[in-house]
């Protein structure tokens, strides 16, 4: 860490107004070079806001932001970039029908003789992915590929149009342990070349692995600035909260499960995810482990009909069931909160109430809408019981902060009471609080007798709540842990086990 | 609800307002209203008569432009309806039958349009295009390139007649402009075809049928424009294949935009496109009567346009929320005062 007196980034007093809304309240931050800088919060506390103040994203209602000592007036993020600082946002948001070369040059393609030089482009795109451990075709369309390798495109590109500092928002909540660790060699590489680094995220280990400082947001305030040496992983949560985060204590009693709820055999999907066994209990969390690209996203659409299988059989209650679409699962009361809650699963415009009532208002059919009032309660108790946090049921809900969306979504489909919930990454995005409470809800549904099934990326997260585990990899799954076999040295060993043979 | 709705079209009433104003300063006789033979007449009933075709056509366009789509056939689509109640009701049926087949070959245009849109998945714009170019013809081939000629009196009075001295074209579209309205937002059709125009993806997932939706609505696009086709016909007393209609997609389209709903999708409101069509009705009327070149009339409805784009712009409304926060009691209550918003300082 380096504690070179002239900060390179100083923003003081910055304040953002939105109606009914005090996302910022007159804060201070301060960035040295070479120095990575966790900003810190809950769920809505606004450190998405104060990126996109400090961007001019947002037009700040005060304060002033000073780079190397003289004061900027970013009026859109393209002059912040300009000016030196480039972000990568929480939702990735580069053009997913562009190649990937194209998005790593949108705006500045080298050109030769006035046209675009096509071949310089994807000979510079794929030396500069080469320093990102990235050996992709950059003629391909983006979309072509998974959301963490367009996460790391979108990193590629700010990193090559900032100069003094680069803001991360969340940049790691889709990547899986190894790409995580390749992310932050890049950044180590970046910070020794005076980069300043700004890393927004929800994962405290990665905080304490990588930053050097932290500032701490809670409801729009800098409630402090600590050098992570000298502070324990409590006191930052504390200052976080502003309480004290009880213990998460998992007892794993392992009941006896109930019967048999969903019942699949030899099902799958040709180029999506291979033939494999599962039974469901009622009462049971079935845990899904596996990299990323395992097949743990291919399984939960197959299952739930957005992408059908196409061989083998499934049977609910012991009678055969055939889910060619979602709304067949969700009339058998089957429901998947999907991994890219962007696009597959906040409708923006919308506001939040109607998107919680969405799902349930679909399956009673537009015929049948549902009483004011009933909506009002719907809407009423599950912000209330998942702590979201708005202003009102109004807003749309694409204004929410990122976790808060996420709990909206999962609210959606609690309202439907389905007898089988697949969640696709449930805890993305979700702050330690609300993260402790998501997993007590998981272990509350599995004690009333709901089935659950969870794919996650977290070991931890996947042993503190499974009875089951399912280890995928190469879409394909290579095994079962059961009981006191779930561990994360278990799953970790299981995922790595079928690499050896074939090294 | 209804609080809510006069919020959504309090621009568009606004600029009706100022030109209708406007109208009766040019045209001291504008609001003039009389009744002869138990009929009402005057500029004003006239903009509601005349307003009829937009008016219907708007209503299905609004429903199908909030699914992200957009149907150009519609013009032609008034043209066959219009050549098929003329060949039907100078075949000897009744003119009950002749409607009834208006519309069935509305509902078979809009099937078609619904079929390639949601089962092809075409573009909106290039699926309709189809029928745009290729309706006009089969309305040609109906009536066999002459100009289709009747006088059913029943099915005249649907043009010409009056119910309660009011002209029956108006108590057509205000009709059919209520029973859609009704049944979309009483119903929960509303959301689940805003949901799909702003989120397709999402919609399917969360449970919504998009498919018979979009097939629906440009089902309803197919019934309004047969309606609207079988107005003007029994207007002129004929089917006239190659005028029907014509144009008339993009009026309804305009109409739409001038109502607030966004080309991309998503939030709609059907009043406020009834009351975009009116807003065009009058300044057709008024560039009728001014005696002005009918070129002009081209002309202004562009400013028009421009106006009320530029009054909805997200960028103009920010504006004008800030105004508004910075004039009256502010919205925000822990807003020190000492903190002066810098937004629009420059680099010293
Ligand atoms: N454009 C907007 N209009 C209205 N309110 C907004 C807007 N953007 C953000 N907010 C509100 O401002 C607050 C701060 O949001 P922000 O996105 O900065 O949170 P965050 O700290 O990034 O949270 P998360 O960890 O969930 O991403 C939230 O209450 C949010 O609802
Ligand atoms: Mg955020």
């Amino acid at each position: 860490m380096q504690s070179d007196p002239k900060p390179v980034l100083h923003a003081t007093g910055i304040s953002k107004f939105f109606p009914g809304v005090i996302a910022l309240d007159d804060v201070e931050l301060q960035l040295y070079p070479g120095e990575v800088h966790a900003l810190l919060g809950e769920n809505g506390a606004g450190k998405s806001t104060l990126i996109k103040c400090l961007t001019g994203a947002y037009p700040r209602d005060a304060g002033v932001i000073m780079l190397d000592g003289a004061e900027i007036n970013p009026k859109d993020p393209l002059s912040s970039q300009a000016a030196g600082i480039g972000t990568v946002y929480q939702e990735v948001n580069l053009l997913s029908n562009l190649s990937v070369a194209e998005n790593l040059f949108l705006g500045r393609q080298p050109r030769r003789f006035g046209m675009i030089d096509q071949r310089r482009m994807l000979r510079d795109s794929k030396d500069i992915l080469a320093q990102y451990g990235l050996s992709i075709d950059p003629a391909q369309l983006l979309s072509s590929y998974s959301i963490a390798i367009q996460q790391i495109v979108a990193i590629a590109r700010a990193v090559e149009l900032s100069g003094k500092v680069l803001i991360l928002d969340e940049p790691t909540a889709s990547l899986d342990r190894e790409e995580v660790e390749l992310m932050f060699s890049v950044i180590r590489r970046l910070t020794a070349r005076g980069l300043a680094v700004v890393f927004i995220t929800h994962f405290l280990d990665q905080v304490l692995a990588i930053c050097d400082r932290a500032t701490i947001l809670r409801n729009g305030c800098v409630v402090g600035t600590r050098k992570l040496a000298e502070v324990t992983q409590t006191e930052i949560v504390t200052l976080m909260l502003g309480r004290q985060l009880e213990a998460a204590t998992h007892h794993h009693e392992r009941r006896e499960t109930g019967d048999v709820l969903l019942s699949l055999r030899g099902f799958g999907k040709r180029g999506a995810i291979e033939p494999f066994d599962l039974d469901i209990h009622t009462g049971e969390v079935v845990g899904m482990a596996g990299l990323l690209g395992s097949g743990r996203t291919e399984t939960c659409n197959a299952i739930f009909g957005a992408q059908p299988a196409d061989q083998g059989e499934a049977r609910l209650r012991g009678s055969p069931l055939r889910i060619s679409t979602p709304r067949e699962a969700i009339r058998n009361r089957i429901a998947l909160c999907p991994e890219d809650r962007k696009t597959e699963g906040i409708v923006g415009d919308l506001s939040v109430r109607e998107n919680i009532i969405l799902s349930l208002q679909a399956r009673q059919g537009w015929y049948r809408p549902l009483p004011r009032a009933k909506i009002e309660e719907i809407a009423q108790s599950y912000v209330k019981a998942l702590d979201i946090r708005l202003a009102n049921l109004d807003t749309p809900i694409r204004l929410l902060s990122g976790g808060n969306q996420q709990k909206a979504l999962l609210a959606r489909w609690l309202a439907t009471e389905p007898q089988l919930l697949i969640l696709d990454e449930p805890t993305r995005g979700i702050d330690v609080g609300a993260h402790a409470e998501i997993i007590a809800l998981i272990e509350r549904l599995r004690t009333q007798g709901m089935a659950l099934l969870v794919a996650s990326s977290e070991m931890e997260e996947l042993v503190a709540y499974s009875t089951k585990i399912v280890v995928l990899r190469d879409r394909r799954q290579v095994g079962a842990l059961t009981g006191d076999d779930i561990s994360p040295n278990a799953i970790i060993r299981a995922i790595a086990a079928e690499e050896e043979p074939r090294a | 609800m209804i609080r809510s709705t006069l919020r959504r079209v309090t621009p568009q009433l606004i600029i009706l307002a100022l030109i209708l104003a406007l109208n009766m300063v040019m045209f001291p006789g504008f609001f003039h209203v009389e009744v002869h033979n138990g009929r009402l007449f005057g500029n004003l009933i006239d903009v509601l008569n005349r307003g009829a075709p937009v008016a219907l056509l708007s209503v299905g366009m609004t429903l199908v432009i909030a699914t992200r789509g957009i149907d150009l056939s519609v013009g032609a689509v008034m043209a066959i309806s219009g050549a098929v109640a003329a060949s039907v009701i100078t075949g000897g049926a009744s003119w009950i039958v002749a409607v009834l087949a208006a519309l069935g070959a509305g509902a078979l245009c809009g099937l078609w349009n619904g079929v390639l849109v949601a089962v092809l998945r075409i573009q909106p714009i290039v699926a309709t295009l189809v029928l745009m170019v290729a309706g006009r013809g089969i309305a040609q081939l109906l009536t066999e390139g002459a100009i289709l000629t009747f006088n059913d009196p029943g099915l005249v009075r649907l043009g010409g007649g009056t119910i309660l001295s009011l002209p029956t074209p108006i108590w057509i579209w205000i009709g059919v402009a209520a029973l859609v309205g009704l049944v979309v937002r009483r119903s929960a059709l509303g959301l689940l075809i805003e949901a799909t125009g702003i989120n397709e993806r999402s919609a399917r997932l969360a449970g919504i049928n998009a498919r018979v939706l979009l097939i629906a609505v440009y089902l309803v696009a197919g019934l309004c424009a047969a309606l609207a086709g079988v107005v003007v016909a029994a207007d002129i007393r004929g089917a006239d294949a190659n005028n029907a209609g014509l144009w008339m997609e993009l009026d309804a389209i305009l109409a739409v935009v001038i109502g607030g709903t966004s080309l991309l999708g998503g939030r709609f409101s059907i009043t406020a496109s009834l009351l975009g069509a009116l807003i065009i009705q009058s300044v057709n009327s008024a560039i009728l009567m001014s005696g002005m070149a009918v070129e002009f009339n081209l002309v202004i409805k562009a400013v028009i346009i421009i106006t009320i784009l530029v009054i909805q712009s997200p960028r103009v409304r920010h504006w004008i929320y800030l105004l508004r926060a910075s004039s009256g009691p502010g919205p925000m209550p822990r807003q020190p005062a000492s903190r002066t918003p810098k937004i629009e300082e420059g680099r010293p």
